[in-house]
């Protein structure tokens, strides 16, 4: 652990962070989005234990911050699978291009 | 370059690809299953990071739940083994020159620091303290304690919340039965 | 008399009346507006009287000169000191004799439209806009400032407009009414860069500086005559710019074709305007500025000379073979215009009769004002009477309108210049002035005044001798009689008084104006000059005349086929003379073929792909960009995420890299 500086850790973090953005923006489907968006969320949780881990060894802060975000994105995961159904059920599609009547 | 390096090194390697190939697999089904494993390379990073607790706990909520609600809400909404329909065009290309400009920013950012440690200084390889062990008992105790650096009102807190997520999900997805008359 | 404010009175009483009657005739006082403008011109001719018997006989003269006197001033509009348009009433001679002539006149013409326009729909807008024709040309002729002169010269412009189209739903009037006004606002192009440049020159808009300045030696006229454009003196531009203005308004040729077409308006209107007060103004405009012409610009008198000249004569060789009374009668104006004007070409300085042209051209306004009034007034009768213009419809109405005979009569006579009538003492002045000035001119002239009196008396034969068919003056087999005969109703007066006074009261001014002893009183230096004798001079003219009259006598005191043989035998050139010698038809052609096709169709079409091309581009430019805006809100959550972190992104880079 010593021998991988945190840079590294934090490279991965923003690679994983960036991979999911590329997923949102690019991803069609709701769910895949979804699924992008549970990437982000993990590599801010990577980030928190990797700064606690390295740079604040004595305190616990980044183990709580983590464990909150992994229930709250369970949460908000459930929440967002049942907007999409709704959404299923109002356009018949879960494309995300079809939802977009709020345009000019 | 020891053994834990060559784990690291090999474990991000996962997460990433995995993670590339969660994002752009042209079947749902498959990228569902590419998070999973990433997903589980992320617990395997925390295993290497010596944070067991948290290591599980993304493994029972986030493999374990998420991603299993993620497959059946794929069930109840489409046939999993079709393709998924192509990106916009021009979009895959914008959002990649705009993710990777975003990347080599927050690379260029990272170099300029020097992150140094703000407690005691981690010192010599894989001996000396390892500060506060971060077991479950410390964490469970911390979590419920109402001293200065308790956390329990955001457990509190965060069980409402939990509470309402229910409920919400529950409002939002019901199917109001026509009346009959 | 010190105090010469109340003079602004003068004009300012027939504008009350045009705002008066205008605004409010309609609907309150519909028949009354006659009696109201009528009363209301009646006090401004008294005024006018008054100020001319103290002007001419009391507090005029200095030093044994009529001097102008500024009666008011009040400045308008000051480019700078030296520069402004001031609103000035200036008395001298020539102004005092014009506003008597303009409000007597229509005066006179104010009374005899009680009658001749009674039962008139719009009678108080006529009597309105007769107000406003006579405040404007009084404006006109009081006015000290030339800026001052050419606003009131619109003003004129535009009341005849109004006038000559007042029966708006004729085409035929309507068109006149548009023909007038382009016309003259054609020629008061020239006449508005004439006042440019010589204001230019001169440093002042003001009539006495301006003539003061031009006729001694000074740096402005030095400047004026050295400047040249294509080898003409600017000074002689200026001058025959402005003399261009007077001739659209005075209908010389060629800028006459709109004086037989204003005949469509009312006669009274016509006698008005077209006969006494209007068509002179040229006249008077040039007399104005005479001292600048005749010291400064001999060669453009000689212009106004010879235009004047042709078209005495040309019009009167029209009159010859025009049928329609009014026609006839606006030929003869301008002819006696063209007299006027070359009159006053007729400036020889040092010599014998040296003003004699400007003293001959001022005393025929004066005679001609009464005559042509009467003129036309007493068309005016015979119109009312038979219903119809055409001299074919007329016939042995002598005894039918004895008094309209006998004031036509009269006034024929005066015309033609036969003494002892005014016309006869005028014409020998003009006449007198040429001959010593120009003898070719002379002789046009007095082939004029013989032509002159046989086309009058072949009028006043056709109307009032011949064949009379009918009680009512008309001709039965005409299909258009018909209508004669449905009105002739209860015809058995000749007129209404109100249109029998001003008939005799025109008839004495035309027996006596000419006992007026003019030369005394107006001369081109304001020094009175005695009137010479009448003497042997006299014999070429009047036997001229009278063998006019003779012939006419013969070929037209009864019916008979004498006058065809005789058009026959003049053959082409009869036909020629009829069509008015085809000038309106150059004018279509010039007009329709050259200025629109090469200057209106292009411009039309610069216009329309151009100007208008260019508004529709910016338009159509800012819908694109609008449209191209407009998708930015695609309604798409991924379009709009894209968007949200290209922001971030580069904010991030702002605030790090470069505002760090």
């Amino acid at each position: 652990m010593n021998q991988v500086p945190l840079s590294h850790i934090l490279f991965v973090s923003a690679a994983l962070f960036f991979i999911g953005m590329y997923g949102l923006f690019t991803r069609r489907n709701m769910i895949t989005m979804l699924m992008s968006v549970e990437l982000i969320l993990n590599s801010v949780n990577i980030n928190f234990v990797a700064f606690n881990k390295y740079l604040y060894p004595d305190k616990l802060e980044g183990v709580f911050f983590t464990l909150f975000i992994i229930a709250i994105a369970a949460a908000e995961a459930a929440v967002a699978i049942a907007i999409i159904i709704n959404l299923y059920r109002n356009f018949h599609s879960i494309d995300v291009e079809a939802a977009d009547e709020m345009k000019f | 370059m020891s053994a834990s390096a060559v784990v690291f090194y090999m474990l991000a390697f996962f997460i990433l690809a995995t993670g590339l190939l969660a994002v752009t697999s042209r079947k749902i089904f498959r990228s569902a299953i590419w998070l999973l494993f990433s997903l589980t390379g992320i617990a395997g990073l925390y295993f290497w990071l010596q944070m067991e607790f948290i290591a599980a706990v993304q493994i029972v909520v986030y493999v374990g739940g998420i991603v299993v609600l993620i497959i059946f809400s794929i069930f109840l909404t489409q046939q999993s083994g079709k393709d998924l329909p192509a990106p916009v065009r021009g979009r895959p290309v914008v959002s990649a020159l705009l993710v990777c400009a975003g990347f080599v920013l927050t690379c260029l950012l990272l170099r300029q620091y020097a992150f140094r440690p703000m407690g005691q200084s981690v010192a010599g390889a894989g001996a000396g303290n390892m500060g506060v062990d971060a077991s479950v008992g410390n964490i469970g105790a911390q979590m419920l304690s109402t001293s200065e650096h308790g956390y329990i009102l955001p457990f509190e807190v965060i069980s409402i919340l939990l509470l309402a997520a229910m409920i919400g999900c529950i409002v939002i997805a019901i199917k109001v039965k026509p009346e009959e008359k | 008399m010190p105090n010469y404010a109340f003079i602004v009175l003068i004009p300012l009483l027939p504008l009350a009346g045009f705002v008066v009657l205008g605004l409010f005739g309609r609907r309150y006082f519909q028949r009354f507006s006659g009696v109201i403008g009528t009363a209301l011109v009646l006090v401004a001719a008294g005024l006018a009287l008054w100020v001319a018997y103290g002007y001419f006989f009391d507090w005029g003269k200095l030093n044994g000169a009529y001097r102008p006197i500024i009666a008011l001033d009040v400045p308008w509009l000051s480019f700078s000191r030296s520069l402004s348009i001031d609103m000035s009433i200036v008395l001298d001679p020539i102004s005092v004799m014009m506003i008597v002539v303009v409000t007597f006149v229509s005066l006179m013409v104010h009374i005899f439209s009680l009658g001749y326009m009674k039962g008139e729909e719009r009678f108080a807008t006529y009597y309105a806009f007769l107000g406003l024709f006579t405040f404007s040309m009084l404006g006109l002729v009081f006015s000290g400032n030339i800026f001052e002169t050419y606003i009131f010269w619109e003003l004129v412009g535009c009341s005849s407009f109004l006038l000559i189209g007042y029966y708006f739903d004729r085409p035929t009037a309507v068109a006149a009414a548009k023909k007038a006004f382009i016309v003259t606002r054609f020629a008061d192009l020239g006449f508005l860069i004439g006042i440019l440049i010589l204001s230019f020159y001169a440093g002042t808009l003001d009539f006495r500086t301006l003539i003061q300045r031009f006729t001694e030696p000074g740096p402005q006229l030095a400047s004026i005559t050295s400047a040249s454009f294509l080898g003409i003196s600017l000074l002689s531009w200026g001058l025959v710019l402005v003399f261009v203005g007077g001739a659209g308004k005075s209908a010389l040729f060629p800028l006459h074709i709109w004086l037989p077409d204003a005949m469509e308006g009312p006669t009274p209107v016509s006698a008005l305007i077209h006969a006494a007060t209007m068509v002179v103004a040229g006249v008077y405009l040039v007399a104005r500025l005479y001292p600048v012409y005749a010291y400064s610009g001999p060669a453009v008198l000689q212009v106004v000379l010879y235009v004047g000249a042709l078209s005495a004569l040309l019009a009167a060789i029209i009159a010859c073979t025009q049928t329609d009374i009014k026609r006839v009668l606006a030929y003869s104006t301008m002819s006696q215009i063209g007299y006027m004007m070359f009159a006053l070409g007729t400036w020889r300085p040092g010599g014998e009769a040296t003003g004699l042209g400007y003293t001959g051209s001022m005393f025929h306004l004066f005679t001609h004002a009464f005559f042509k009034a009467l003129l036309f007034l007493c068309a005016g009768v015979i119109i009312h009477r038979v219903h119809s213009n055409e001299m074919k419809d007329m016939g042995g109405l002598r005894r039918l309108l004895p008094l309209t005979h006998g004031c036509f009569l009269i006034a024929c006579l005066a015309i033609a210049g036969i003494p002892p009538f005014s016309g006869f003492f005028s014409k020998e002045d003009i006449l007198l002035a040429a001959w010593h000035a120009n003898k070719f001119v002379y002789g046009i002239g007095l082939f004029t005044s013989g032509l002159t009196a046989f086309y009058m008396f072949r009028l006043y034969f056709s109307v009032f001798w011949g064949r009379r068919l009918r009680e009512d003056g008309g001709r039965p087999e005409r299909e258009d009689s018909g209508r004669a005969l449905r009105n002739a109703g209860g015809h058995h007066e000749e007129a209404p008084l109100t249109m029998k006074i001003p008939l005799v009261i025109l008839a004495l001014g035309a027996l006596l104006a000419g006992l007026v002893p003019f030369s005394r009183l107006v001369t081109y230096d304001g020094r009175p000059e005695e009137t010479h004798g009448v003497g042997a001079f006299a014999i070429a003219p009047v036997a001229l005349a009278l063998i006019g009259v003779l012939l006419a006598a013969y070929l037209y005191r009864k019916e008979s086929d004498r006058p065809a043989k005789a058009a026959a035998a003049f053959g082409g050139l009869y036909q020629f003379a009829y069509h008015k010698f085809y000038i309106d038809e150059v004018y279509s052609f010039i007009t329709k073929k050259v200025i629109f096709n090469l200057i209106g169709r292009p411009a039309a079409w610069i216009d329309r792909n151009i100007v208008d091309g260019l508004m529709n581009l910016v338009a159509t430019l800012t819908a694109k960009i609008s449209a191209g805006i407009k998708g930015f809100q695609s309604g798409k959550v991924q379009d709009y995420a894209l968007y949200f972190f290209a922001g971030i992104a580069g904010l991030a880079v702002l605030f790090i890299y470069i505002y760090t």
